[in-house]
């Protein structure tokens, strides 16, 4: 199988600060990859270069078969970027927005139509609204689908959904997977794990490097920790009690519960007892299923 | 026990000509709750907000907030209260210190008052060494906790997050949400908004608002109960997914 992305050895530097440090992965046509890495991990500059709208210091990369360097200009027609930032033009409605793009690739609004067809009859409701003036949701839903106007190979989207609320989120990610059936290849960067877990594969970033590429399943079964939830009566107090037990590696919020990663030797009825002595009250430990976040947070963890 | 609410609210609505954004709505938060107030975009959160801190006037309804009416009291609620939002927070050119003295400076409060909070924050925070930076060069993490202490500065009864932590990684997410656990165990009320369900799990209460009315309020547990459901995010979108508005 051909590759839609091609990475070799990316290096980029900003003055002393490496961004990227010999990056190399390569994403499959018509997969979707999710980029996953904390802030300043270099995700964004690697949109840039993949993009072509940075050169790297060293190595080469390859979208759609053509060079992010030697054929700019050609890269430019294959893909469609949804930068971090709202990138539509504010003071113009949802229809001129759209025409715009089409024009600028030359295309037809109606020439790809069955591309944008679930996005366009969501935004039909109102099509003479600025694009300023529209939901955060609505917002996103509109820029991919000026994304996707001249039907790109590869969709390269940096995280697409913040400040969308959950329904939109996942109606967003509906509509991925149904370019994704249609053929397109997507490399998605997100700070959602629950949006991680869509992909078929993630690229791990940190420290503009490459710490693993795998699907999210092989990806948590490396994490090779004791996992459990912890609750109580009073839960900031617990937070610190937790902290200060030496065989806590880590103690982090998680949803309604605390999750520690604990050494091999932890012994939950032990340290429900020590918990106590310190003045805790309703303490219930049990085991966890680490997920893609567990395996965030101690990779990040790591890093500092 | 009438001493306990820092913020009530009845019937309250905003019009904008025959736009309803904010339906009727009634709600009480306790002194050192964390309230989450949530709802899909467009349905009327910022709204609502704008009415608590005093920046809008409502069209009907009641409320007081720290004490104050939000009707005839605008100006003593914004000296009571804190804001903070993801989009505007702090002043990118300044150094940190200018920051906080900004916005203490802006809150009235005495030089002496400021030299002493500002060096507690630095403390608290271990930011003595970027305490020169401008703030445009300090990452993400620290810019968010700075944010917090900006609009905190005057001891407010109340701080309001407007969104505090879209689109910032998992482990800064954490940290920022410990910040709002100590400012709630020292007694401040804090009412937040955010798109992630999982920090929802960590509000004492919910409410969340669906095409400008509030369709559901209690504990994150009891709302997954009521909705026989696992986690705060399948209570969600039970409650949101009739919404109408969705633009």
């Amino acid at each position: 199988m051909n590759n839609a992305i091609d990475i070799r050895g990316i290096t980029k530097k900003y003055g002393s600060l490496t961004a990227l440090d010999n990056v190399t992965f390569s994403v499959p046509e018509g997969m979707m990859l999710g980029l996953i890495g904390p802030d300043g991990a270099g995700k964004t500059t690697l949109y840039r270069i993949l993009t072509t709208l940075l050169s790297p210091d060293a190595g080469t990369a390859t979208v759609a078969g053509l060079d992010t360097v030697k054929d700019y200009k050609g890269i430019r027609a294959e893909i469609g970027y949804m930068p971090e930032r709202f990138s539509l033009y504010q003071d113009l409605t949802v229809n001129e927005n759209l025409h715009f793009f089409a024009s600028l690739f030359g295309v037809k609004v109606e020439d790809n139509y069955d591309l944008i067809a679930p996005i366009f009859h969501q935004l039909s409701k109102f099509p003479n609204r600025r694009a300023g003036a529209l939901s955060g949701g609505m917002k996103q839903k509109l820029a991919l689908g000026c994304a996707l106007i001249h039907r790109p190979k590869v969709l390269l989207l940096d995280e697409p959904t913040t400040g969308v609320d959950a329904v939109s989120r996942s109606e967003f990610w509906d509509m991925l997977a149904t370019l994704k059936e249609k053929g397109i290849t997507i490399l998605v960067s997100t700070s959602y794990m629950d949006e991680a877990q869509r992909c078929e594969r993630i690229a791990l970033i940190d420290k503009g490097r490459i710490l693993d590429v795998n699907t999210p399943e092989k990806l948590v079964e490396g994490l090779g920790e004791h996992i459990y939830n912890v609750s109580a009566e009073k839960m900031y107090p617990l937070l610190e009690a937790l902290r200060s037990l030496p065989e806590v590696k880590n103690c982090y919020t998680f949803g309604a519960t605390l999750h520690i990663a604990t050494e091999s030797g932890f012994h939950p009825a032990d340290a429900i007892r020590r918990l106590s002595d310190m003045g805790l009250t309703d303490v219930k430990i049990y085991p966890a299923n680490g997920d893609i976040e567990d395996l965030f947070i101690k990779l990040a963890g790591n890093g500092e | 026990m009438e001493n306990d609410i820092t913020i009530s609210v009845k019937g309250l609505t905003k019009r904008f000509g025959n736009f309803t954004a904010v339906d009727n709505i009634s709600f009480e938060v306790r002194k050192g709750e964390i309230f989450g107030f949530l709802g899909a975009n467009g349905a009327g959160k910022t709204t609502a907000m704008r009415m608590l801190c005093g920046l809008s006037y409502p069209t009907s309804g009641s409320g007081t907030v720290a004490g104050y009416d939000i009707t005839r009291q605008a100006e003593e609620i914004k000296r009571h209260i804190g804001y903070m939002s993801q989009r505007f927070s702090l002043y990118e050119e300044l150094t940190v210190k200018e920051n906080l003295t900004l916005f203490s400076t802006i809150y009235g409060m005495t030089s002496n008052a400021i030299k002493a909070k500002t060096e507690n924050v630095f403390r608290i925070l271990g930011m003595e060494n970027m305490k020169d930076a401008p703030v445009k060069d300090i990452p993400v993490g620290w810019k968010q906790k700075l944010a917090f202490s900006a609009a905190t500065m005057h001891n407010p009864e109340v701080v309001f997050l407007d969104e505090p932590t879209g689109g910032v990684d998992p482990v800064t997410r954490r940290k920022f949400w410990e910040m709002i656990y100590r400012a709630s165990s020292e007694g401040m009320t804090i009412f937040v908004t955010t798109h992630y369900l999982d920090e929802a799990e960590y509000c004492n209460r919910i409410s969340i608002m669906v095409d400008g009315r509030i369709k559901a309020l209690d504990s994150p547990e009891r709302l997954k109960e009521k909705y026989g459901v696992k986690t705060m995010d399948e209570a969600f979108r039970i409650v949101a997914r009739d919404a109408r508005r969705g633009e």
